[in-house]
């Protein structure tokens, strides 16, 4: 069976699904964001985040700015399988959500973790490499939540735009390196999460090699 | 075994809140006594132990929640739910090496005739966190004493049980399983190091290492073997689990200090599990006075 094959058996059920995606999807993702929130601030008086409630919410926000970055990056791949042109305005609402969990995860960590001691966070990002690797990682995602903007895409031109935008990748393998060398010894679910940045960015390789006509549609991952 | 059901609380073996809300003043005034009058030499000991400083205890339910214990998991609340069914009973305890005679004591008879201590002690873990417990158990020199090591002992090394039926951490290769700690004879000897077989007035929680543990409170708390079976005396210095594992990391004295930071942490300050703010640690845990000596002359930059 090829890929043809493949994709015409499935078009059917596209086709019947995609008046439910158009509907739907937004609000979905709109919960999927949100929900999160507001589970970390109701399971703190429920005692839910246990004994440690600082270090869990610390974890918790860093965990969902990856789950969310991982959304945005399989936005292009979705596109590419389903056709579904109209889901590229999510893997914008979803790259900024990415970046506004990254900045609830460093929130936690220079208010409740360091308490604003700047001294503190200077040594710490400075002295431990998976800190400073974090931090590049959110950086790198400043300039391009800056330039999410329809106006800021018209000024720069899509090809600019397309260039910086890549540097969201380096801000996920940051993201990955840096959980990985953050914790203390069980790597398995850091391995995990990066797995799944390894599989979004090897469907990006392989559409790249292995399709000739797709070059300029490519660019658009 | 406990399994905490609400019916399993009494409602007279509930602290009046108003009793908890000034229990400061509460034991506060009990020490006083104690030391005022001298009535209670557990109490005393017990005192003396924290350099006379009131520590306040963490909650039971934090320090049965809140546990690194990998044989039953690497999460912190795994151990809690994953060692529930754990058999302490029957308990063997075998003692080898540089013996006079190697023996196999059953557990109530390594304990037997030696005297319970009560202790509050300072918990300061490698990861930054620290807790106060609560201990019971005996002196750790009582046990030696037990063990009748031959003069050319130097060091004991702590080993625990081996089980992956009953500890589903063990079969995952986090680490070299049996976890095995060790420390130096002279530091066995030390008034502070205990072995525990109890928290809170309570048998020891499977969760918490039961049925014995080590508590050497001057240093950080995986030194601290859970659920020992074997105890080995050696001449030379022994392997040692995390100290295998990452050298760089986890030192083999592992002694708390807060001037040596961990390669990827400060440990200048720590957070108290059920605080908000974060306090500053203390060298050697704050027990300097009872244990620096021990380290004259070593440099503890290198020996960390």
């Amino acid at each position: 069976m090829t890929w043809a094959d493949i994709d015409a058996q499935v078009q059917p059920y596209l086709k019947r699904a995609e008046p439910f995606v158009r509907r739907w999807m937004h609000w979905l993702l709109w919960a999927l964001v949100t929900v999160p929130v507001l589970a970390l601030v109701a399971m703190y008086p429920l005692g839910m985040l246990g004994a440690n409630p600082i270090r869990e919410a610390e974890h918790f926000t860093g965990e969902w700015a990856l789950r969310l970055l991982a959304c945005s990056l399989a936005v292009s791949p979705i596109i590419k399988l389903t056709r579904w042109g109209f889901l590229i305005t999510e893997r914008r609402f979803l790259g900024l959500a990415a970046f506004y969990w990254t900045i609830l995860h460093l929130s936690m960590y220079i208010g409740l973790d360091m308490y604003f001691d700047v001294h503190d966070i200077v040594e710490d990002v400075t002295k431990h490499l998976y800190i400073t690797v974090g931090m590049l990682g959110f950086l790198l995602m400043v300039p391009l939540a800056i330039t999410s903007t329809k106006g800021w895409i018209r000024r720069m031109g899509g090809k600019k735009w397309n260039a910086l935008h890549r540097l969201v990748f380096v801000s996920a393998i940051a993201g990955c390196v840096h959980y990985i060398w953050g914790v203390k010894k069980d790597v398995e679910e850091p391995i995990m999460y990066a797995a799944v940045f390894v599989v979004l960015f090897a469907f990006r390789i392989f559409w790249r090699r292995g399709s000739t006509g797709a070059r300029a549609t490519a660019r658009a991952a | 075994m406990l399994i905490r059901r609400p019916d399993d609380i009494l409602s007279s073996a509930i602290t009046p809140e108003s009793v908890y809300l000034n229990r400061r003043s509460f034991v506060g005034a009990a020490g006083t006594l104690a030391l005022g009058a001298a009535l209670s030499p557990r109490a005393l000991q017990a005192l003396q132990a924290t350099g006379g400083q009131q520590l306040k205890p963490t909650s039971e339910a934090d320090a049965t929640s809140y546990n690194n214990y990998y044989e039953f998991g690497t999460g912190k609340d795994e151990p809690q739910d994953q060692a529930k069914n754990f058999r302490t009973k029957p308990w063997t305890v075998s003692v080898e090496g540089l013996v006079k005679t190697p023996k196999r004591f059953a557990l109530d008879d390594l304990l037997k005739g030696l005297p319970l201590q009560d202790r509050i002690y300072r918990h300061r873990c490698v990861e930054a966190w620290s807790m106060v417990i609560p201990w019971q158990g005996v002196q750790l020199k009582d046990i030696v004493a037990k063990c009748e090591p031959l003069s050319s002992a130097k060091f004991v090394e702590f080993t625990t049980l081996l089980d992956p039926n009953q500890m589903p951490g063990q079969k995952r290769d986090v680490l070299p399983w049996p976890y095995k700690e060790a420390i130096r004879l002279d530091e066995a000897m030390n008034p502070l190091a205990l072995l525990v077989t109890g928290m809170y007035g309570k048998p020891l929680p499977n969760q918490n290492g039961a049925p014995l543990k080590l508590v050497v409170p001057w240093k950080y708390g995986f030194k601290g073997a859970k659920s020992i079976v074997k105890i080995r005396f050696t001449d030379s210095q022994p392997h040692t689990t995390w100290n295998d594992v990452r050298a760089s990391e986890y030192g083999f004295y592992a002694n708390v200090n807060p001037t040596v930071d961990h390669p990827r942490w400060s440990q200048a300050k720590e957070r108290p599990i059920g605080a908000f703010l974060k306090q500053a640690t203390l060298m050697f845990n704050g027990y300097g006075d009872q244990v620096a000596s021990m380290y004259a002359g070593m440099d503890l930059r290198k020996f960390y």
